[in-house]
């Protein structure tokens, strides 16, 4: 028998299909699931009423993390739904013996960030969890992907989906990143390249030497935000990288164990010769410093541009939905972004909240100060980061240039908690979405990377990081 | 859940691309522990004021429209968050297909999980029928799931394609979970298998 050369993607599908139907549906295993308070209520629900049990416990994993307060946690949460909803799931993960990190772990943070601090996320493996940004963990070289909550119900009875294998797209972005220019500008960019609905239906391998040479923490964002490009899954194929990362990480295998791994994840590279639906091949030279301007992630630009008009688009409906979003805004077209002032600053998510991440805002702020009139908050992705950060002596810097140093979550990422803008309120920020009322109902946000957001922070306005280095 | 089979009903023309979940159902309602109730959440901040009362302008305000169970809307429908949350909105809304000229996954898949259809036609189909249901509101449009068709009135009709299997499960009302526990020595067999492949896979440390 040949074997005909496969990609990524399907290497890991293969491995994972329990049964095919004759329409080619398949029941795929699923290794990993991970578990928060705002899409599981109704899934644990379902179970009860049915009677039924978590079939792996060992593969499912539990945080509360969307609605848990940044500020001080000693009195509890305030708000009484959000009170209700992580309760809830504490009450759920003891009745079905599940391992829950609750608001008080030191362990506790957004579910994409502490997958992979815990060494839960390893190559190979099928994740999901009820969330988008699931495709995080695709960075190691997992398939992952986020799930509806009849689906987390689904997991948790069967250990499995119904799925049926999506395309496969490989992006190539070629040779090295200019300075200043990051893992976030590179996924800004691509998404400007193919649109928000681009990705629709496909799997997106990341490949290229730029790709390659990215930390674990820049392959996480890019994957991140894969979601944003409307594909379901990103992937980057493991490496060494990728090896010397999990580690000695509490959850990741051990001793002998861990060879016998890392033989199997080497395993999980496109062949040679495999082919793709879709092959996208972008230069690194050409990115910039890139920056949100209206309320879809597509919506992006150099930090050297202008505010476009909607006569600048041919296709009718985008040139209506440009309008509107100018006037959601509050930009005027022509405008350099350059000179747009800012209110706050958001420096935080599963997209851009980890130690490297911080590390860059301390880089940009140190011996600095926040500019009048700006409040810049920094919520760090998980108690692990927050801790590290604060050895390191990143928190210190960071508060002396008047950052307000926070309790980690996912926070004004999505604004369920406390943390939100107000109407007319513009954001400079490191999370993922920009849509109307994301980050609070009227705000405008406008997504970066961490080391521009910090820019921001300091000179009050949308700011080229490369004038501040 | 409840079985698709013929919907006739008033359809919304909903003029808007990229709709996104934070659209079809904000945040500060995901706080529920429920799966219904949201349905006068749904599309909360660009169908009520800040005071509560109703913004006239939309269209599912409008007396013409207010007991649709289709809309009609542009491409990218339900982009955005995971959150069933979006689907179980316009459910309780009382809304059973949405037509639109593409879907973001996660949503497509949620609402068939829900019993709801959503209907991918070509753009030039779904302008005819947006443009139609808003100069004609009172004629309804019927689905057809089994003849897999979109018909209004005499003046035209449409076919659209469905995945065979999940078609079969909304015209039978069928749960995924039940379907999938038929092949539970699969699974079994399954797992018996990779854990000699990949024993590190079967313990996590805690
Ligand atoms: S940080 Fe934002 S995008 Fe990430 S899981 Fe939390 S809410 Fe979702």
């Amino acid at each position: 028998m040949i074997n005909t050369p496969r990609t990524l993607f399907q290497k890991i599908w293969d491995d994972h299909v329990v049964h095919r139907g004759e329409d080619g549906t398949c029941l795929i295993y699923i290794d990993r699931h991970l578990v928060h308070e705002v899409t599981s209520p109704q899934a644990f629900e379902g179970l009860r009423l049915a009677g039924r049990q978590v079939r792996r416990r060992d593969a499912t994993l539990a945080v509360a993390d969307h609605n848990v307060p940044t500020s001080d946690r000693s009195r509890g949460i305030d708000d009484e739904e959000s009170r209700l909803q992580v309760q809830t799931l504490s009450d759920n993960c003891r009745a079905f013996g599940i391992t829950l990190f609750d608001m008080n772990d030191k362990r506790q943070g957004i579910v994409h960030i502490i997958g992979p601090e815990q060494g839960f996320t390893q190559p190979g493996m099928t994740i999901v969890c009820g969330d988008s940004h699931t495709s995080t963990h695709g960075a190691f070289g997992a398939l992952a992907f986020g799930i509806g909550t009849s689906e987390v119900e689904h997991v948790l009875a069967t250990q499995t989906l119904i799925q049926k294998p999506a395309k496969s797209m490989r992006i190539s972005v070629n040779g090295t990143l200019p300075p200043g220019v990051t893992a976030k500008d590179m996924i800004l960019h691509i998404i400007g390249v193919i649109g928000t609905a681009g990705g629709t239906g496909y799997v997106i391998e990341y490949a290229g030497d730029a790709v390659r040479a990215l930390s674990m923490e820049g392959r996480m964002t890019m994957c991140n935000m894969s979601i944003e490009a409307g594909a379901r899954a990103g992937m980057v194929a493991p490496d060494d990288t990728t090896f010397a990362y999990i580690k000695g990480r509490p959850m990741a295998p051990q001793g002998s164990e861990f060879d016998q791994a890392v033989a199997y994840w080497r395993t999980l590279v496109s062949d040679d010769g495999a082919t793709y639906d879709k092959d996208v091949v972008l230069a690194a030279n050409d990115i910039t410093p890139t920056v949100t301007w209206g309320t879809t992630p597509e919506d992006v630009l150099p930090i050297t541009g202008y505010v476009p008009s909607s006569s600048d688009f041919l296709d009718i409906n985008k040139r209506a939905s440009v309008e509107r979003m100018l006037d959601y805004m509050g930009l005027t077209p022509g405008t350099k972004l350059t000179d747009i002032p800012i209110d706050k600053v958001f420096i935080g998510s599963c997209t851009n909240g980890r130690i490297e991440d911080l590390r860059a805002v301390a880089h940009i702020a140190k011996g600095k100060k926040v500019a009048t009139g700006v409040y810049a908050m920094v919520v760090p992705g998980s108690g692990l980061v927050k801790a590290q950060a604060e050895a390191e002596g990143i928190a210190q810097i960071l508060k002396d240039a008047g950052f307000d140093w926070r309790e980690p979550g996912c926070s004004m990422c999505l604004a369920m908690n406390a943390d939100k803008l107000k109407p007319g309120e513009r954001c400079a920020a490191t999370s993922n979405r920009n849509f109307e009322g994301r980050q609070g109902r009227g705000g405008r946000t406008h997504l970066m990377s961490p080391a521009m957001a910090a820019a921001a922070a300091i000179t009050g306005k949308l700011t080229d990081v490369r004038d501040v280095l | 859940m409840k079985k698709f089979t013929v919907l006739t009903g008033i359809a919304a023309p909903l003029r808007m691309m990229n709709i996104d979940t934070d659209i079809i159902i904000p945040k500060q309602f995901l706080k529920t522990i429920k799966r219904t109730g949201l349905g006068i959440h749904a599309f909360n901040d660009i169908r009520y004021n800040e005071d509560g009362s109703e913004k006239p302008d939309f269209i599912l305000n409008k007396p013409a429209y207010r007991t649709a169970e289709i809309l009609i809307t542009g491409e990218n429908f339900g982009c955005g968050s995971s959150r069933e949350h979006a689907p179980w909105a316009i459910l309780d809304f009382g809304i059973r297909c949405v037509i639109a000229t593409s879907f973001a996954d996660i949503f497509y898949n949620n609402s068939f999980k829900n019993g709801i259809l959503p209907i991918v036609l070509p753009p030039e189909a779904v302008e005819q029928l947006m443009t139609e249901s808003e100069n004609n509101p009172a004629l309804p449009l019927t689905i057809d799931l089994e003849k897999q068709t979109v018909t209004r009135g005499n003046q035209c009709s449409f076919s659209f394609d469905i995945d065979p299997f999940r078609k079969h499960c909304l015209l039978n009302g069928l749960d995924d979970i039940g379907l999938t526990e038929q092949n539970k020595t699969h699974i079994k067999n399954f797992e018996d298998h990779d854990r000699q492949k990949r024993s590190w896979l079967y313990r996590t440390g805690e």
